[in-house]
């Protein structure tokens, strides 16, 4: 078996994208929620409270972008890992799996997929940002903001394929938004500086992968952030390229009934 | 033409302490349609999936077109194509474009593609609906989608689980001709499974009868039928009574039952007899008011090999119920 099939994947990722560009009001939905995050959280936190910690210059909704940004990736890519237990239900993951085509080759199909529509949804994100007045640092920001999109991309849509292949049905999808993307987006310093952060809390932030991302996009955005963009990579690409790994192992040993 | 395209070994699979299949050994002709005949958990299914190389055999193993489903997983996949017991189509595409996918993770390349798209939608007619979603065709129609998208890619077997279940009798029989069709024109070997009688007795050229995972008679459907001997004629005449003592010295003639005008009795060969009855009566100067000759079914078969039948009735409802369950998950799946 050929280890990898490039027309295999370009296939599964051809059809991500035809269901994603046709499922407009999931696109939409899926933009709205961090929009308004970004507005009315923004917004009202930024005249309720003032944050000590914010260097001169940076206003509350400065701080959020990048996390807001964060945020968009990481629903949107473990949405479009966990969509195996859609196709699973619809029965079409036989169709795929049946055919001579090696499984990294599938994995990869559907991470590519994933992270195309995951980054020009964050990317979106981001110019909506800019339109409405939050500056970056310049055009390399913005670059090597996009590698810090792809890292983040790629390790959740990932994590979504792991949880598809143990897990099979809708509830299982329900737990899985609810008991792990949401404590990873809170605890991923989107919202709050870490600072200030009770210490357990702040250790629940240190081991969430999340944190890191949107530290490394503060960095290339806005210039500031918590640890060091060389730890923010290194530990982004560590943790991205175990996800592929682990992904591609565990959808390897899926059988489909 | 009588090359065995597929040999199973000794096939077993066992789910826990169940034998789903048990020892299954047989062969499969090139360019027959090949029938797998067998009552709701019979072991149909798991059968098929482990030659489509999708389920491990708990033991045993076979060959698909000289390959091994253990060891050239890869080749035994290229050479098959499957339309799966439950529907398997991205109703979210459009026909054209489910094709489309199939034949480019197949590999073949964009001339092929378009030339094999055309050809298999012409086979099933679906030519004008091929651009609309998948999700606006009816069960029928998905059906003749998947049967195409099992073509595309030239496969030498084509195997189909359950074709027809749950749909009308309409569609069933449009189903059953393109089968036909498709074994003839494309020349690729069929192996369909079934619980209905009279669609295995229809299609297949041969049918391995299958209860509790293993096959428990395997033939041409005709001579399975003739195999267990006897068809019955029934015969009305003028004086049964004086008839049936004439017919009783015949030993051809293996039972005789009369009821008020008729006759029915037990023969072998029953088209055969008629004609001598006839003119046996003639002879003796009985007038023969009407005669009917009624063959064993598949359903007799599968009675006097277990004892039981096959329970249609009771089969469908089951699948329905499942069907129905598989339905209403995915529109809670559906946002
Ligand atoms: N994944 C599974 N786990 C446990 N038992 C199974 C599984 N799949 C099938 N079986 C059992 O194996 C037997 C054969 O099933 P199947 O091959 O689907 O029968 P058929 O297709 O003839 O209706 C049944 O008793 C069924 O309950
Ligand atoms: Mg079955």
């Amino acid at each position: 078996m050929k280890s990898l099939d490039f027309t295999a994947i370009y296939t599964i990722w051809l059809r991500e994208m035809k269901r994603f560009f046709r499922a407009r009001s999931r696109l939409i939905g899926s933009l709205a929620m961090p929009l308004f995050f970004l507005l009315f959280l923004g917004m009202g936190f930024d005249a309720a409270f003032k944050f000590s910690d914010m260097p001169p210059g940076v206003n509350y909704i400065a701080f959020l972008a990048p996390g807001i940004i964060g945020m968009a990736l990481l629903f949107n890519s473990i949405t479009s890992g966990l969509s195996v237990i859609w196709d699973r239900q619809f029965g079409f993951l036989k169709e795929i799996m049946v055919a001579p085509v090696s499984r990294v080759s599938i994995v990869l199909g559907k991470t590519l997929g994933g992270v195309t529509t995951a980054l020009l949804q964050g990317i979106l994100i981001l110019l909506i940002a800019m339109g409405i007045g939050f500056k970056i640092t310049g055009l390399l920001g913005f670059l090597s903001a996009v590698i810090c999109m792809i890292l983040i991309a790629t390790s959740f849509v990932c994590l979504g394929l792991i949880f598809a292949s143990i897990i099979n049905d809708m509830q299982g999808f329900h737990l899985i938004m609810t008991l792990f993307t949401f404590p990873i987006f809170i605890l991923s310093s989107a919202l709050f500086p870490l600072e200030r952060l009770p210490l357990w809390l702040k250790y629940l932030s240190y081991i969430n992968p999340l944190t890191y991302g949107v530290d490394g996009l503060r960095y290339c955005l806005i210039g500031m952030g918590h640890f060091s963009l060389a730890l923010d990579l290194f530990v982004l690409v560590c943790f991205c390229i175990f996800m592929i790994g682990l992904s591609t192992y565990l959808f390897g040993s899926v059988e489909v009934d | 033409m009588n090359e065995h395209i597929i040999q199973i070994i000794e096939l077993t699979k066992k789910y826990g302490n169940i034998k789903a299949v048990d020892n299954v050994s047989l062969g499969i002709r090139r360019g027959e349609i090949f029938g797998l005949l067998g009552p709701n958990g019979a072991g149909k299914t798991t059968i098929i999936k482990m030659l489509a190389t999708l389920l491990k055999p708990t033991s045993g193993f076979a060959e698909v077109w000289h390959h091994n489903i253990l060891k050239e997983q890869d080749a035994v996949r290229r050479s098959i194509g499957i339309v799966f017991q439950d529907p398997s189509i991205d109703t979210e595409l459009t026909g054209r474009e489910n094709l489309d996918f199939h034949a480019r993770m197949y590999g073949l390349n964009k001339e092929k593609r378009e030339k094999r798209i055309a050809e298999v939608l012409d086979l099933v007619e679906l030519n004008d609906r091929a651009k609309a979603f998948v999700k606006f065709y009816s069960g029928g129609m998905q059906r003749r989608l998947e049967i195409a998208r099992g073509l595309m890619h030239y496969p030498k077997v084509l195997f189909l689980d359950e074709p027809t279940l749950g749909l009308d009798a309409q569609t069933r029989h449009r189903i059953w001709e393109y089968i036909k069709r498709l074994n003839k024109a494309q020349k690729v070997t069929v192996v369909l499974t079934t619980h209905y009688m009279e669609e295995a007795d229809y299609l297949c050229d041969r049918v391995a009868i299958i209860d509790n995972g293993k096959i428990i008679a395997l033939d041409k459907p005709n001579n399975l039928k003739n195999a267990i001997g006897e068809d019955i004629i029934s015969v009305q005449v003028s004086d049964g009574g004086k008839f049936s003592d004439i017919l009783t010295k015949i030993e051809y003639i293996k039972r005789i039952r009369l009821h008020d005008d008729f006759l029915f009795l037990s023969v072998e060969n029953g088209e055969i007899m008629i004609p001598r009855i006839l003119r046996l009566a003639h002879e003796e100067g009985i007038f023969v008011q009407s005669v009917s000759l009624r063959k064993p079914t598949l359903e007799d078969v599968f009675l006097t090999f277990t004892g039981r039948t096959i329970r249609e009735q009771e089969a469908s409802v089951k699948e329905q119920i499942r069907m129905k369950a598989k339905a209403s998950m995915r529109m809670g799946g559906k946002r």
